[in-house]
């Protein structure tokens, strides 16, 4: 399983120029082959959501794809979230209600929650939360993400 | 006290500021230990086998594969306790001769890639003899059961054991003999974080760089360069952003030493990323007890004598630091929580088996012992016919400071105080009449409550009495002012996700009158950090923070001696505040920035009466204190399938000073979804051959958003006079008291079937079987209905 292919990756409007071997997962490949670590691998087998990302506007699990399966595709990462020293309403939340403490799952909840809001701005409480248990963190208990990405779809929504 | 100034004399403790940790964060622009790039990666070869005498291991051609022979002159990673009959045993960096649990790191092996490395590790062959297993503890303590280790017959590896002088009278004295057959079930801290080493050799000064995910930077140092058989100094240790620990990452990882070894072998850089399933499987287990718990009780349902025995499943091998003595002996100490009794006999025992170590997970032991306590509790009440609260109101300790039947000296506290606040926040009439409403449509609701001791902030002596090799306790912080007048804190402890940054900078900011936003606090490195202990068990905040406070104090004398000089004025009219020294009662004032660079840059105008610099160290190795809190579980019990739904829960915490409200808020709804998760949905199974069943997160389950409840909150602050910052640690509360009112909730469910469960985690399928046998079935109850045969 040597044989690489060459692709090209268009992570946040920035294409970068790789070779993989077809079994590499798109996790990896943001990862070492562009070197965009602040997306986390959590279990590589699509349970707790450390690695989502949003592709062609859909929140995804990076760890359930092919890095060739990407091509193509429009890629965000929470790199690409803040516009330059201003952060995403989302990223700011996160911060003003203690969303997050040891900072590893947050990436993943962060792309997850504002692909669901970009999606579906008006979703509906119950139906966030169900969104948000797709994700595990084992730090904040969730009150406070649920907080914050509530607060952060008020303000999206206007 | 000061005279006014017109400075605003901002203060920041008690405030809930946004954490100075969070912009990298929240940007992805955190350092993650997996983060890093490396020239070789390793992947470990696990045993399949619980038990097995190796006979071989083939390696494919031309492959670098490491294996114990090639480890010679590597000691055993040996931690010793001098008390308790324990008896020292040896884990090898990797197996030597025979396996001790299924996932034991056989060999490992070196390549140029992660995928790579797997790959060659799937060709690499074992041949293992297998022989038989020991899966249960009651198993290995067993006559003739095999012997895991030679030097622990019996399997028994801790023995400790207490008994006061009059015990026997004030047994054969009691009204009521109440007895809990607890079991917790063995459980995974699962830090989202896995486990992650990279060591870096410099050719240059021949020092290995070890990056680490670790709540114990300079222990790993000490570790491992002990060893390795190497100067300390040649080895830096760095733990970066560290993704979560609650504990796991307390304990020395063979793996971690492994690379060490070959990035010195190497003289390259060598990096090892730990998977999910390796995470579950071959890190480190928790919370496997047995507990066996009785009360004697006099008419007054008042507890007059304590009878405990304690089994814990320590697995295959002794975790350092803390030694396999952890669990039992933590129980053992404190089983009587904060309940007066004053007779007590305990046998607690570490077991050896053919399963994962043992080590530490948010709260050690006392989520075990608090659950059982608190059903012990709960069923005398029923005993009794009282209710559950009004026995905790006859048994609470209320007189302070009250030394406990271990010795344990109990500082000021709220363990009534809290009970009434949840008692009268929670409405427990109004809860009692809904549920007989409830009960008569056939819905099954129930009410628990917990009352628990956090011991928290304890320093050297509290470890030293557990009489352990490595006594850990204290710490240092470097604190200084630059001279551009920003601050710089150094500090020995290691924090992961509590906001120490924050919180240190607040205590300090208070003291030098500098903003939090100008305080860097710098941890987590053995090359710019003071030797320290780490972050466990409630402590940082308590110790190095006290530890922080001292250091911070000695500068601002510092400072108010080097105002006075400046601005000419006595020393005791000096305020800091704003970024400034001011006069008070004058308009004489001076930006900190310009003392510090004047202290620095022009030292000689001082006249020798002050020392150049501003630089200070503190030190601070306290008795420890105890937080407390009650906890308030409702559910609703589903007797068709055993699910259950957790409707309400209330925390009404006392853990002394806050210092950011926030964060503290924060650490108790993380503990207390731990300690549902723990209650409910988590168990690391093993079949009895010693394979586990439970190897990734589908079948391993942490509570997800839909899982948890909204936690409201109740505080009180009684100033703690053990700790010089007034704060006591809470940050395993949360996981120590929800398994406890969860458990008292769902028995109270039960209550019209006639069954109880003393189980952790109390899951459908277990509920659902009891409910099969009980007296009264969901069957027979519905016996009136044609419909209900088999």
């Amino acid at each position: 399983m040597t044989h690489k292919s060459a692709i090209t990756l268009t992570i946040n409007n920035r294409d970068h120029a790789i070779a993989v071997e077809p079994r590499r997962t798109l996790v990896d490949a943001i990862r070492e082959d562009c070197g965009q670590t602040g997306t986390h691998i959590g279990c590589e087998h699509g349970i707790c959501g450390a690695c989502t990302v949003i592709i062609d506007n859909e929140p995804v699990r990076s760890c359930l794809m092919f890095a060739v399966q990407a091509e193509g595709k429009k890629i965000r990462t929470v790199e690409g979230l803040a516009d330059g020293e201003t952060l995403h309403v989302m990223q700011q939340a996160f911060m003003d209600h203690h969303g997050l403490q040891c900072g590893f799952c947050t990436p993943g909840f962060l792309m997850l929650a504002v692909g669901v809001l970009e999606r579906e701005p008006d979703i509906s409480d119950d139906d966030l939360l169900d969104v948000l248990s797709s994700n595990l963190c084992r730090c904040t208990g969730y009150q406070n993400i649920i907080k914050a990405v509530r607060a952060a779809a008020q303000k999206m929504r206007k | 006290m000061n005279a006014p100034t017109k400075g605003t004399g901002m203060k920041w403790v008690g405030r809930s500021i946004r954490r100075l940790e969070d912009p990298a964060l929240v940007r992805g622009e955190g350092h993650f230990t997996a983060d890093l790039p490396a020239t070789h990666w390793v992947r470990f070869v696990r045993s399949p086998m619980a038990a097995g005498v190796i006979n071989s291991i083939t390696a494919p051609d031309g492959a670098m594969v490491i294996t114990a022979a090639d480890l010679r002159g590597v000691k055993k990673i040996t931690p010793m306790l001098y008390k308790f009959n324990y008896r020292p045993v040896g884990q090898p960096i990797l197996a030597e001769g025979v396996v001790r649990f299924v996932s034991e790191a056989v060999a490992a092996v070196v390549a140029s890639s992660e995928e790579e490395a797997e790959d060659i590790a799937d060709l690499v062959e074992l041949d293992i003899s297998e022989t038989p297993p020991l899966v249960d503890a009651h198993d290995a303590l067993k006559q003739g059961a095999p012997q895991i280790h030679a030097e622990a017959p019996g399997n028994i590896i801790v023995h400790g054991a207490h008994k006061t002088a009059g015990f026997v009278d004030a047994w054969a004295s009691a009204d009521k003999i109440i007895k809990v057959d607890a079991r917790s079930h063995r459980q995974n801290a699962t830090p989202m974080e896995a486990r992650a080493a990279h060591a870096a050799f410099d050719k240059s000064t021949g020092r290995v760089t070890l990056t680490c995910t670790t709540q114990m930077p300079h222990v790993a140092r000490t570790a491992i360069a002990d060893l390795l058989g190497m100067p300390e100094s040649d080895l830096r240790v760095i733990a970066p952003d560290v993704g979560g620990a609650f504990g796991q990452k307390m304990s020395l990882c063979t793996e971690y030493v492994l690379l060490v070894w070959l990035a010195r072998k190497l003289k390259s850089t060598v990096a090892w990323t730990e998977d999910r399933r390796e995470n579950l499987i071959a890190s480190f287990h928790s919370r496997d007890q047995h507990v066996t718990l009785e009360g004697a009780f006099d008419a007054n349902a008042k507890l007059l004598a304590l009878r405990a025995d304690v089994v814990a499943n320590i697995g295959a091998y002794s975790c350092y630091p803390n030694t396999a003595g952890m669990e039992p002996l933590m129980a053992m100490a404190e089983m009587p929580g904060p309940y007066d009794v004053q007779q007590y006999q305990c046998l607690a025992r570490g077991v050896l088996t053919n399963t994962c170590t043992m080590a530490a997970y948010r709260g050690v032991s006392r989520p075990v012992i608090t659950f059982t306590l608190e059903r012990l509790m709960d069923r005398a009440a029923n005993a009794f016919a009282i209710d559950p609260v009004d026995i905790r109101r006859r048994n609470l300790i209320d007189t302070f400071p009250y030394t406990s039947v271990t010795g344990l000296v109990f500082d000021e506290a709220t363990y009534k105080g809290t009970l009434e606040m949840a008692v009268k926040a929670i409405d427990v009439p109004a809860f009692r009449a809904r549920q007989k409403e409830a009960r008569a449509k056939g819905r099954h609701l129930g009410i628990g409550f917990a009352t628990f001791s956090e011991r928290t902030g304890y320093g050297s002596p509290a470890f030293a009495a557990r009489g352990m090799a490595i006594t850990p306790g204290w710490e240092t912080v470097h604190v200084s002012v630059d001279p551009s007048g920003y601050v710089e804190a150094r500090i020995g402890a290691s924090p992961h996700g509590q906001g120490l940054r924050t919180t240190l900078a607040q205590i300090i900011a208070d003291e030098l009158g500098i903003p939090p936003d100008m305080i860097k606090v710098v941890h987590g490195d053995t090359d710019t950090a003071p030797y320290g202990w780490g972050t466990f068990a409630s402590r940082s905040l308590v110790i190095s923070g006290g530890a922080t406070l001292i250091a911070a104090r000695k500068v601002r004398a510092k400072l108010i001696r080097i105002a006075s000089h400046m601005l000419e004025a006595a020393e005791s009219d000096i305020v800091l505040e704003d970024n400034r020294a001011n006069v008070a009662g004058t308009d004489r004032s001076i930006p900190i920035a310009t003392m510090a660079r004047e202290i620095y840059t022009q030292a000689h105008r001082f006249n020798g009466e002050i020392e150049p610099g501003l630089s200070e160290s503190g030190t601070y190795d306290p008795p420890g204190t105890f937080s407390n809190a009650c906890h308030v579980a409702v559910v609703e019990l589903d007797a068709e399938t055993g699910f259950v739904k957790i409707e309400r829960y209330l925390v009404a915490e006392d853990a002394g000073r806050i210092i950011n409200p926030m964060i503290a808020d924060g650490q108790v709804h993380g503990g207390v979804a731990q300690g549902i998760g723990n209650a409910l949905l988590e168990e690391i199974i093993y079949d009895e051959s010693g394979g586990i069943l439970t190897a990734n997160l589908a079948d391993y389950m942490p509570p997800t958003a839909h899982e948890m409840p909204t936690i409201e909150l109740h505080h009180i602050e009684t100033l703690s006079t053990q700790s010089i910052t007034k704060a006591k640690g809470l940050g395993e509360g949360g996981a120590i008291g929800a398994p406890a009112a969860v458990l008292n909730a769902i028995n109270d469910a039960l209550t019209p079937f006639g069954v109880e469960i003393d189980t952790i985690p109390a899951t459908p399928q277990r509920i659902r079987a009891l409910l099969r046998g009980a007296p009264n079935s969901v069957r027979s109850r519905e016996s009136g209905n044609p419909g209900a045969t088999s």
